[in-house]
């Protein structure tokens, strides 16, 4: 067990700069998830720790020792790939022995049965134990690459979109349980994902990460109730945040020409981008704004509703059981202490900044 | 996989069956030809038409492996009577054994010794070849190489002039440096030859083993070494056997600097049997069985590596 920092960790590939002097904590034992876009340098901020790619500049520190220069079999973490991380020539056994058979560990036979045994007990993969790698199904491959690392107890787990190759179903299952080995474990993990609901749904904590900066890092409800920016806000949350423009006046929200109530008053002043989740979208009769419904997607609970607002496009999630039909012209406000207002020109939170 | 057919997909398995067969007899006809011959009586060798229908003998292979001379008188009974089944054959063909003045031995011939040379020279190169072509192929694919393009290009050029154009200075210098008629001297050439093919060929097919399992293994614990061994080696084994049957049949044919850079001691197959067509008499059984002979190590390596050799020959194509 134990403590990820990363300090001032810059890493170029030719042109492209990857990561930017990137500062990260992960603390012992936490579950923290990096949150990005394709090409936000996730994958290279696992393999600068992991020892795979040497950082151009900053510090890498595991425990309490700058890692650096260290190569990646010095480091003892665990790293789960998307794909590609099974020997497809071995049997699943031979695949969670690999990891206790290197020279340096100078493990006994009857010690890596046991700690294969008690993996594949973990992993429920007890019954797949002496099939070919190539036979199995996306699940049972993730859940062997997962048992490929916990076989080890290495220092920290490493993991890079191991559930994005998987179907929404195993993925939800899997994520389940890998949060509950987490538990069991109490060992530290780095969870990478460009799926916001994976990171809501399993971060201890979360960070945001956009062209190789780290834009926030907080609790799941953090990131998604105090966005620092409109990037971080339209992140997480599905259907994303509606950001509308519009300003002050008379301590009242102004938006397309409709006046809007506001909890926190401030003064009349420049253009300003208002924030509001779809969930605090209220329709009810009377209400000050108006739109008109250009689509509507029943989920079962809640339906979501898509509405133009003069030229402003809305989310709004109404109950289900809401009676509305498309094209329909409806009255709506939102709750208003649930309202952000972010600069205009530079997208940062006024509340936060 | 159902086995639905189509008539216009029948008839093309029909064709395609047909062409094999053609070509099958185009490319085994020379081989039939050499090996009916070495079993053929020196009578029946250079027949028109030749002969189909003959009762095979091993006298050609006899007489290769022995020094022989034309037979002045025929031999005393009691040597007759001595001698092994394979001496006699040589004496029932009209020829006599050349017999050391001293010792009275028989003296063998040069066969034995060449192929010796051929077997050490083709083996050893071939290891050279590939295993460093591996290695080469191995850091141009994993490491960024500074002007990897030019390098691989540069190797690759040493190809593209025939090698015999080489050959006079090639021979100066080893008469200069001592390699001249030895073993080391062609291991050192072939290897050369066959080393830029070698990483060519071996570069495809591990630029195809996705680095991330090299990766996994280096993050396990295991050093780069070792990971290759483990993990690149075995993926790459089709890869290398094809390599090494190419490297083979090249050492194992090549004639024209064996012919030129060797003599006696170091000297191979290829330029040996031919030169036994000058001395004397012709005898064209008694090539086609040294011939024969010389087909077979080829043969042999191709069909251990078969089963590598058909995933290996397609490039990587079918592989995933
Ligand atoms: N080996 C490399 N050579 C050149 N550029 C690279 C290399 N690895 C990464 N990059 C570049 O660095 C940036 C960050 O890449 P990275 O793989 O870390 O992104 P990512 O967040 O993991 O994206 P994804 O979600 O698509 O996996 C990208 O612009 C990528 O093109
Ligand atoms: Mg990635």
């Amino acid at each position: 067990m134990a403590r990820v920092e990363l300090e001032n960790v810059s890493k170029r590939f030719g042109g492209t700069r990857a990561l930017k002097e990137l500062s990260l904590t992960v603390e012992d034992g936490e579950f923290f998830v990096l949150l990005g876009r394709t090409g936000a340098g996730k994958t290279t901020t696992l393999r600068v720790i992991a020892g795979l790619e040497k950082p151009d500049s900053g510090r890498v520190i595991i425990g309490d020792t700058d890692v650096v220069g260290k190569t990646a079999a010095e480091r003892d973490v665990a790293l789960v790939l998307q794909q590609y991380s099974l020997y497809p020539r071995l049997s699943v056994r031979g695949n969670l022995e690999f990891p206790l058979r290197p020279k340096v560990r100078k493990m006994k036979d009857d010690e890596i049965a046991r700690r294969v045994e008690r993996a594949a007990n973990t992993l429920q993969i007890t019954h797949l134990l002496d099939r070919k790698v190539e036979r199995l199904s996306g699940g049972e491959m993730q859940r062997v690459s997962i048992g490929r690392a916990i076989v080890r107890d290495p220092r920290v787990f490493l993991m890079d979109e191991p559930l994005s190759a998987l179907d929404a179903k195993l993925r939800e299952s899997l994520r389940v349980e890998l949060k509950k080995l987490h538990q069991d474990l109490g060992a530290t993990f780095l969870f990478v994902t460009h799926d916001q609901v994976e990171a809501m749904s399993m971060g201890d904590k979360i960070g945001v990460l956009r062209s190789g900066r780290l834009v926030q890092v907080g609790s799941p409800s953090d990131i998604y109730e105090r966005p620092r920016n409109t990037f971080v806000a339209r992140s997480v949350g599905s259907p994303p945040m509606n950001l509308i423009e519009g300003r002050f006046s008379d301590g009242k929200a102004e938006v397309n020409g409709f006046s809007l109530p506001v909890a926190s008053s401030a003064s009349a002043g420049p253009a300003v981008t208002f924030g509001v989740r779809p969930e605090n979208l209220v329709l009810e009769p009377g209400a000050p704004a108006e739109a008109k419904i250009f689509d509507i997607e029943d989920q079962g609970v809640v339906k979501i509703l898509t509405l133009d607002m003069g030229e402003t496009r809305l989310h709004a999630t109404v109950p289900a059981g809401l009676h509305i039909q498309r094209d329909e012209t409806v009255r709506f406000g939102w709750k208003p202490d649930r309202v952000l207002t972010f600069d205009k020109e530079t997208g940062q939170n006024l509340a936060v900044a | 996989m159902a086995e639905v057919k189509t008539k216009s997909e029948v008839v093309m398995n029909r064709v395609a069956i047909v062409a094999v067969f053609v070509a099958l007899i185009i490319m085994l006809t020379p081989i039939y030809w050499i090996a009916s011959t070495a079993f053929k009586p020196r009578s029946l060798a250079t027949t028109v038409p030749p002969t189909v229908m003959f009762e095979p003998t091993l006298t050609p292979f006899a007489k290769l492996f022995v020094r022989r001379s034309q037979m002045r008188e025929p031999v005393e009974q009691e040597v007759y009577e001595a001698a092994p089944w394979w001496e006699k054959l040589i004496y029932d063909d009209g020829e006599n054994v050349v017999r050391n003045r001293r010792s009275g031995d028989i003296t063998p011939s040069g066969y034995a010794d060449r192929y010796k040379n051929s077997l050490i020279i083709s083996i050893i190169s071939t290891f050279l070849a590939v295993s460093m072509g591996t290695l080469t192929a191995y850091g141009f694919s994993r490491f960024k190489v500074k002007g990897e393009q030019d390098w691989l290009f540069f190797i690759l050029s040493t190809r593209m002039l025939p090698p015999v154009v080489v050959a006079i200075p090639m021979f100066l210098m080893y008469r200069t440096v001592g390699l001249h008629d030895t073993h080391l001297g062609l291991i050192i050439l072939y290897t050369a030859f066959n080393l830029s093919f070698a990483v060519w060929i071996m570069k495809g097919f591990i630029d195809e083993i996705p680095k991330e399992y090299e990766e996994a293994a280096l993050v396990d614990g295991y050093t780069r070494l070792q990971a290759f061994w483990k993990i690149v080696l075995p993926e790459a084994l089709t890869g290398i056997a094809a390599t090494a049957v190419f490297c083979f049949i090249i050492a194992w044919n090549e004639y024209a600097f064996a012919l030129m850079m060797t003599n006696r001691n170091a000297q191979t197959a290829p330029p040996y049997i031919p030169s036994q067509v000058g001395s004397g008499l012709p005898d064209w059984s008694v090539i086609a069985a040294g011939a024969f002979l010389f087909l077979l190590p080829v043969a042999i390596f191709t069909f251990l590596l078969r089963n590598h050799l058909l995933r290996g020959m397609s490039f990587g194509a079918i592989r995933k």
